[in-house]
C-alpha cells in the first residue's frame, strides 16, 4: 500500500473512514439506549469502499445505494446532523425522519437512497443513466449493492440492459462475502462476480476493498471510462463486515477465526500505518482528526435529540405531490 | 365525431404525447419493430425512431425500474408492460420504489412515470393470461390507477396521465382493443379525477369500470325492456376513488350492484361496497350486491370461461334478486 497522493489527500481519506467508523460506533450505542429503532446495518469494516470511491464522483453524478448506506451518505457530504436526525426519526432528518437507517435521501447531492430491497436499486440506476444519455448529459450514475444482489434477477437484467444500451452507469459491488448469513459460495454456482459482468459484455475488475488506495485508483479509472461514453462498468470490491448483519445476529454462519483474520486487515489501521510509514501521519494528526470527529458526532447527537418530530398532521403529506 | 377503435385511440394518444413533449418516450416488450402486442404502437418506431420507441428485453422488473429512474432523471417515460399478468414480475419496483419514493424521501423525489398494460379475460387465453389485478394496484397509496373503458378515455387518459407528477397506471382491457367508438370532444386530455355516469337511471346503480362497463350497459338495456331503469356508473379512476359520485348515485337509487371482473374475495368491488356502507348506509333499500368472477383460475374452454366471468345475464339476475 503506497500512497500516491499528497499528505492532505491521505489524511482526508483517513478522515472519511474514521468519520464513518466513529459515527456508526455511536449509532450502535444509541441503538442500545433505545434512541434509534428498526434495522441498523453497520458498515464497519467496509469503510474503504465508500471513502475510496464516492469522492471520485462529481456533484452532478448520481448515487444509488442500499440499506447499508451510512458511509456513502457521509462521504457524499450530507451533514452528520441530518443523518443522525434521520436515525432518530426527526423531521430535520435527510428524509424528514420517514426513512430511518435504511432510507437516506439527499436530492441536493443526487443521493437516491437508501433503497432497501436487495437489487432494487439497479434498475433505477439504469434508468437514471438512460435519462442522462437521452438528454445528452455526461453524468455518471454510481450504483452500490452487495454480493447478495447478484443472486437476484434484477442484477442480470440490469447489467444486460445497461450494456445493451451502453448506458453511463458504474456498478459497484461491495462483496462482503455474505448475503446476510449465506456465504457467496453457498449461493452462487459462479462466485466470481466480475466474471458474471463480463458475460454481459461489461468490463469488470476485482478490487481489494480493504485497501482505500486500490479502491480509489480502480474507481477513478472506471468512472473515467463510463464518462467517456464507453458504456457501463462493474467493480467488485472484496471487503468484509466486522459486525453482525443488522444489530444482532448470533454469527453462526462464520468462524471467529475468519472474522479475526479479516480484522487484521482493518482498512483504517492498515491505511494509518501506511501513512505513518510514508511520513504523512503523526500522532498529533490522528488526535486532531479524532477530536474533530468526536465534536461533530456530539453536535449531531445534540441536534437529533433537540430537533422536533414531524407533526402527525403531516403524516400523509407527499404521498402525492402537492396533496396533504 | 370520429369513429375509431380503442387500439387506434391508444395509438393516437401515444403519438400526440410523443409529438407534444420531447421528454416522452415509450419502452416495453415489442413496442417497436413488432408494433406492440396489441398493435397500439404500430408505426411509431418509423415515425419517432429507436431512441424514443425502445424495444426492451423480457425484463419487466428492470424496464419498469428503469422507467422510474428515467422519470427521476427528468424524462417522461411511458412504460408498456405487455399484460397485467407479467406486471407481477415488476411488482417490487412498482410498490417499493415508484409508489413509495416521494413520501419516503420526505418529498424530495417524485416519479412522473406512466405505465400502461392490458388487463382482463374473455379471449380464451387461460389461467395465466387472464388476470384482472387493477384492484390490487388500487390498494397502493402513492399511485393513480386508471381504467379507460371508452375510446375517448383510452386516448385522453394517457395524455392526462403524462401531466401528473406522480406514477400513473393505466389498465386497458384487452377485450376492448378492437371495439369501435366515437371520440368525444376536441380536448385531447380528459379529466382523471371523476367517475362518469354512462347511463342515467333511478331504480338502481350498476357500478363498474373497464371492460365490465359494456356488460353493465348491456344489462341495463335488457333491464329497461322490463321497465327497470338502471344508472350505470363508470368509475374510470380506481385510485384516488371518486366516492362522491358513487354516493350521489346510490342516494338517488337506493340500490347498488357492483360489477368487477376480479375474484370476489378481497375485490375492488368489496371496497366499493364498504364505501357505500360507510357513506350511504341509511339511504339503502337493499344490501349492496356484487357480480364478480368465480373463485377459480380462468379456464380455457369458452363455456367455462364465460361461466367464470361477470356477464350481462348474471348482472340482470343480481338486479332482479335485489329488487325482488
Amino acid at each position: 500500500m503506497t500512497p500516491a497522493f499528497t499528505r492532505e489527500q491521505g489524511l482526508e481519506l483517513l478522515r472519511h473512514m474514521l468519520r464513518i467508523r466513529r459515527f456508526e460506533e455511536r449509532t450502535a450505542e444509541l441503538y442500545q439506549l433505545g434512541k434509534i429503532h428498526g434495522f441498523l446495518h453497520l458498515y464497519i469494516g467496509e469503510e474503504a469502499v465508500a471513502a475510496g470511491s464516492i469522492p471520485s464522483f462529481t456533484n452532478e453524478d448520481a448515487i444509488v445505494a442500499t440499506y447499508r448506506e451510512h458511509g456513502h451518505a457521509l462521504v457524499r457530504g450530507t451533514s452528520m446532523k441530518q443523518l443522525m436526525a434521520e436515525l432518530y426519526g426527526k423531521a430535520a432528518g435527510c428524509a424528514r425522519g420517514r426513512g430511518g437507517s435504511m432510507h437516506f435521501f439527499d436530492a441536493s447531492r443526487r443521493f437516491y437512497g437508501g433503497l432497501a430491497i436487495v437489487a432494487g436499486g439497479l434498475p433505477v440506476a439504469v434508468g437514471l443513466a438512460l435519462a442522462d444519455k437521452m438528454q445528452g448529459r455526461t453524468r455518471v450514475t454510481g450504483c452500490y449493492f452487495g454480493d447478495g444482489a447478484v443472486a437476484e434477477g434484477e442484477f442480470h437484467e440490469s447489467l444486460n440492459l445497461a450494456a445493451l444500451w451502453k448506458l453511463p452507469v458504474l456498478f459497484l459491488c461491495e462483496n462482503n462475502l455474505y448475503a446476510m448469513g449465506t456465504a457467496l459460495a453457498r449461493h452462487q454456482s459462479q462466485p466470481d462476480i466480475a466474471a458474471k459482468a463480463r458475460a454481459y459484455n461489461l468490463p469488470a475488475e476485482t478490487v481489494d476493498g480493504m485497501d482505500v488506495c486500490a479502491v480509489q485508483t480502480a474507481t477513478h479509472q472506471a468512472i473515467g471510462s463510463v464518462r467517456r461514453g464507453d458504456g457501463p462498468y462493474l467493480l467488485e470490491y472484496r471487503t468484509y463486515r466486522f459486525r453482525a448483519h443488522s444489530m444482532y445476529d448470533a454469527e453462526l454462519y462464520r468462524a471467529k477465526e475468519e472474522v479475526t483474520e479479516w480484522k487484521r486487515r482493518d482498512p483504517i489501521s492498515t491505511f494509518a500505518q501506511a501513512l505513518r510509514t510514508a511520513g504523512m501521519l503523526a500522532d498529533s494528526d490522528l488526535q486532531r482528526i479524532e477530536a474533530e470527529i468526536a465534536t461533530e458526532i456530539e453536535e449531531a447527537v445534540t441536534f437529533a435529540e433537540t430537533s422536533p418530530w414531524e407533526p402527525v398532521e403531516d403524516l400523509t403529506k407527499d404521498v402525492y405531490t402537492g396533496k396533504a | 365525431m370520429t369513429t375509431i377503435t380503442y387500439r387506434e385511440a391508444v395509438r393516437s394518444g401515444l403519438r400526440e404525447a410523443l409529438k407534444r413533449d420531447p421528454r416522452v418516450f415509450l419502452m416495453g416488450e415489442d413496442v417497436g419493430k413488432y408494433g406492440g402486442t396489441y398493435a397500439c404502437s404500430k408505426g411509431l418506431l418509423d415515425e419517432f425512431g429507436p431512441e424514443r420507441i425502445r424495444d426492451t428485453p423480457l425484463s419487466e422488473s428492470t424496464f419498469v425500474g428503469a422507467g422510474i429512474g428515467a422519470a427521476l432523471g427528468g424524462m417522461r417515460p411511458i412504460v408498456e408492460v405487455m399484460t397485467v399478468n407479467f406486471s407481477l414480475l415488476a411488482l417490487d419496483q412498482i410498490l417499493n420504489n415508484a409508489a413509495t419514493l416521494r413520501h419516503m424521501s420526505g418529498g424530495q423525489f417524485n416519479v412522473p412515470l406512466v405505465v400502461r398494460m392490458a388487463t382482463g379475460a374473455g379471449r380464451q387465453v387461460a389461467a395465466q393470461h387472464s388476470h384482472s389485478l387493477e384492484g390490487w394496484y388500487a390498494h397502493i397509496p402513492g399511485i393513480t390507477v386508471l381504467t379507460p373503458a371508452t375510446v375517448t378515455d383510452a386516448q385522453g387518459m394517457l395524455l392526462a396521465a403524462l401531466q401528473e407528477p406522480d406514477p400513473v397506471f393505466i389498465f386497458e382491457h384487452a377485450y376492448l382493443y378492437s371495439m369501435e367508438g366515437e371520440l368525444e370532444g376536441s380536448r385531447p386530455a380528459v379529466d382523471i379525477s371523476r367517475a362518469a355516469v354512462r347511463r342515467p337511471g333511478n331504480d338502481l346503480s350498476l357500478i363498474t369500470f373497464g371492460g365490465s362497463l359494456w356488460k353493465a350497459l348491456a344489462a341495463a338495456t335488457q333491464l329497461a325492456q322490463e321497465g327497470i331503469e338502471a344508472e350505470v356508473l363508470d368509475l374510470r379512476v380506481l385510485r384516488p376513488l371518486d366516492t362522491g359520485t358513487i354516493l350521489t348515485s346510490v342516494r338517488k337509487t337506493h340500490r347498488a350492484v357492483v360489477i368487477d371482473e376480479a375474484w370476489r374475495t378481497g375485490s375492488f368491488a368489496a371496497e366499493i361496497a364498504a364505501q357505500i356502507m360507510e357513506g350511504a348506509f341509511y339511504d339503502l333499500d337493499a344490501p349492496v350486491a356484487r357480480v364478480c368472477s368465480e373463485e377459480v383460475p380462468i379456464p380455457y374452454p369458452k363455456h367455462l370461461e364465460e361461466a367464470a366471468l361477470p356477464q350481462p345475464d348474471k348482472i340482470v339476475k343480481a338486479v332482479r334478486r335485489l329488487l325482488g
